[in-house]
């Protein structure tokens, strides 16, 4: 399966990464080979076969529904770029 | 006369029982290692203060008596582990200045223990590496060179760091996490013992997360025996990590004169790779007889899904971490990008990420991108997660045959030089870890050791896989082979 550079820019844009026009030749060639190599699992034959997420078997834990933390607004933010009145700061996003 | 920091565990717990010396010397003897080492890149910050301040609590604590074994012991801390108040960056540019406001469970339990942090070790940027190249520090430089060569040599990857760290003595062990080998081909690199629990024996709360269903934290250390003390006093339930498991953590260093007499040790014919190096063929087959004189039953085996492991952690391990790393957005740590005029929320998150992430991760996020889209997702990653099934199920199978431990070369190859692998294309670094994958996607613990030195005086790692749960035995496989093999060697100190 080969992606060609208009591909490799709609994937880069989901992933939220910029890349440059110039770029995309590039991208589009490295994840074209990485996605040959993961071709050899076509000819695995999966036919009924559960697919596995968790590699031990085990239920989730549960707890009581209660609070358990909180309360620490400031080092919440204290790594935070671009901080006002205890919220984190973002470009506007509604007109 | 060996200074302090050459030290094992087991002997400086000895020897700080005995008053032989105090914590803060040997934290200090391993701080002016660091030092004289800078050029090796293996520390990428040194909490000097922190050290010695716990290095003098842990004096008090060992006079006091009962104190656990590693109380005192001074160790280093792969950048991947968020520490209080200590920059924990993942070797990213994109956690630049970050300090997390909490400490992970793993080096919370080491620091409980009496531990003492020597400073944060590079490794592959979010661990996505073999090589220690990929780092915002620049790459590490593995302590061993071939004989008669200035030539300068990766430490494997991604706890490269730590695993050259441990190699040239600069702490007494250090902590790694391996997701498809990242703690056991470094140690086979560089002489070290590496080992990657069972998931689920270790917490990973804390810990910056790459792929969460198969991240595990472990230790590197210089013997068999002191992987075996640091590995007991990390695991342990965690209510903050849902995957940690609740189970008894057994005294492992208690496992180690237990032998392999009567045991069952499969050698798995898929490993068998062609334009395998003689040096690897003939030390797998010298570590199976080594395992046979002591009493040991070697037994052929077959995974043969083993062919497979590879493409499928390269479908499920970016997946997963497409989708962890999705939360280095600008906003709430770490680098954010300028905005120019005019532009919004999606330009600050894709300026962020494209400033912040390097070639490798941004490859990798683009492939976990790719293969969770629309339309791919059956056919790449439900696919890889099925395949994974299968592998775990050809192991299931060989233990339900009574095999107690697996025996498989640890690398394909002994250290390469710094920038000559992988540059034209990126699978031939992903094939570093052909023989260690395996072992991640099945959940299983697995040990590398060193077992002897290649043409180029460079050290070669064997690898033991043991089934889950059973590190115990595991480690007294390797403890045995460690001592049938006598690996001695140390690198020439050419940096200081």
């Amino acid at each position: 399966m080969a992606i060609n550079p208009d591909e490799a820019a709609k994937v880069a844009h989901l992933a939220r990464i910029d890349v440059e026009e110039s770029e995309l030749d590039g991208i589009a060639r490295e994840l074209s080979g990485i996605l040959g190599f993961m071709e050899q699992l076509n000819e695995v034959d999966v036919d009924g076969v559960e697919p596995m997420s968790a590699v031990t078997p085990m239920l989730l834990k549960r707890r009581e529904d209660a609070v358990t933390s909180g309360g620490d607004a400031s080092k919440v933010l204290s790594n935070a770029p671009e901080t006002r009145q205890g919220f984190f700061v973002v470009p506007k996003v509604v007109e | 006369m060996r200074e302090l920091n050459e030290l094992s565990i087991a002997e400086a717990r000895d020897g700080l029982r005995a008053r032989d010396f105090s914590a803060a010397e040997l934290a200090d003897s391993c701080l002016s290692a660091i030092d004289a080492a800078s050029e090796l890149n293996l520390f990428c910050s040194r909490t000097g203060e922190l050290a010695l301040e716990g290095a003098r609590r842990a004096d008090r604590r060992i006079s006091a008596g009962g104190a656990a074994s590693m109380c005192g012991i001074p160790i280093g801390i792969k950048d991947l582990f968020c520490t209080r108040g200590v920059s924990t960056q993942a070797a990213s540019r994109i956690l630049e200045g970050f300090k997390p406001e909490y400490e992970s469970t793993v080096t919370a339990r080491l620091a409980d223990a009496g531990a003492t942090m020597l400073g944060k070790l590079n490794m592959d940027e979010f661990a996505m590496g073999s090589s220690t190249e990929n780092s915002a520090y620049g790459p590490a430089i593995n302590p061993w060179r071939s004989k008669g060569s200035d030539r300068k040599r990766s430490p494997g990857g991604s706890s490269g760091g730590s695993a050259g760290a441990v190699a040239a003595d600069l702490c007494l062990a250090a902590l790694g996490t391996d997701t498809g080998g990242s703690i056991r081909q470094p140690a086979a690199l560089t002489g070290t013992v590496g080992v990657k629990p069972t998931y689920g024996r270790c917490s990973r709360w804390g810990i910056v997360a790459f792929a969460s269903s198969l991240d595990q934290a472990g230790p590197l250390a210089k013997s068999v025996r002191d992987a075996a003390i640091m590995l007991e006093a990390m695991s342990g339930h965690d209510p903050k990590d849902s995957t940690s498991a609740k189970r008894e953590v057994p005294k492992f260093e208690q496992f180690l004169e237990s032998g392999v007499k009567g045991k069952k040790i499969g050698i798995p014919r898929e490993y068998r790779l062609e334009g395998m190096p003689s040096e690897i063929e003939n030390l797998w087959s010298e570590g199976a007889e080594m395992l046979k004189s002591q009493g040991a039953e070697i037994k052929d085996v077959t995974l043969p899904h083993t062919k497979y492991a590879l493409p499928a952690y390269y479908v499920i391990a970016p997946a997963e971490a497409s989708s962890n790393l999705a939360r280095y957005d600008g906003v709430r740590y770490g680098h954010r990008a300028k905005l120019r005029e005019g532009e919004g929320i999606i330009d600050l998150y894709k300026r962020t990420r494209a400033e912040g992430f390097g070639p490798e991760v941004k490859r990798r996020v683009l492939i976990g991108t790719y293969v969770l889209s629309q339309g791919f997702y059956e056919a790449y990653y439900r696919r890889a997660q099925r395949v994974r099934t299968l592998i775990k199920k050809d192991f299931e199978a060989v233990f339900a045959d009574g095999i107690d431990a697996i025996l498989t070369p640890a690398t394909p190859s002994a250290a390469f030089e710094i920038g000559t692998v992988g540059n034209s294309d990126p699978v031939e670094m992903y094939l570093n870890d052909v023989f260690t994958v395996t072992v991640n996607l099945a959940g299983l613990p697995g040990v590398s050791l060193p077992a002897g030195l290649d043409r180029q005086g460079l050290p070669l790692g064997l690898q033991l896989i043991g089934r889950p749960w059973e590190e115990g035995d595991m480690l007294a496989c390797a403890y045995a082979l460690e001592k049938a093999a006598g690996f001695k060697a140390k690198p020439e100190r050419w940096w200081i």
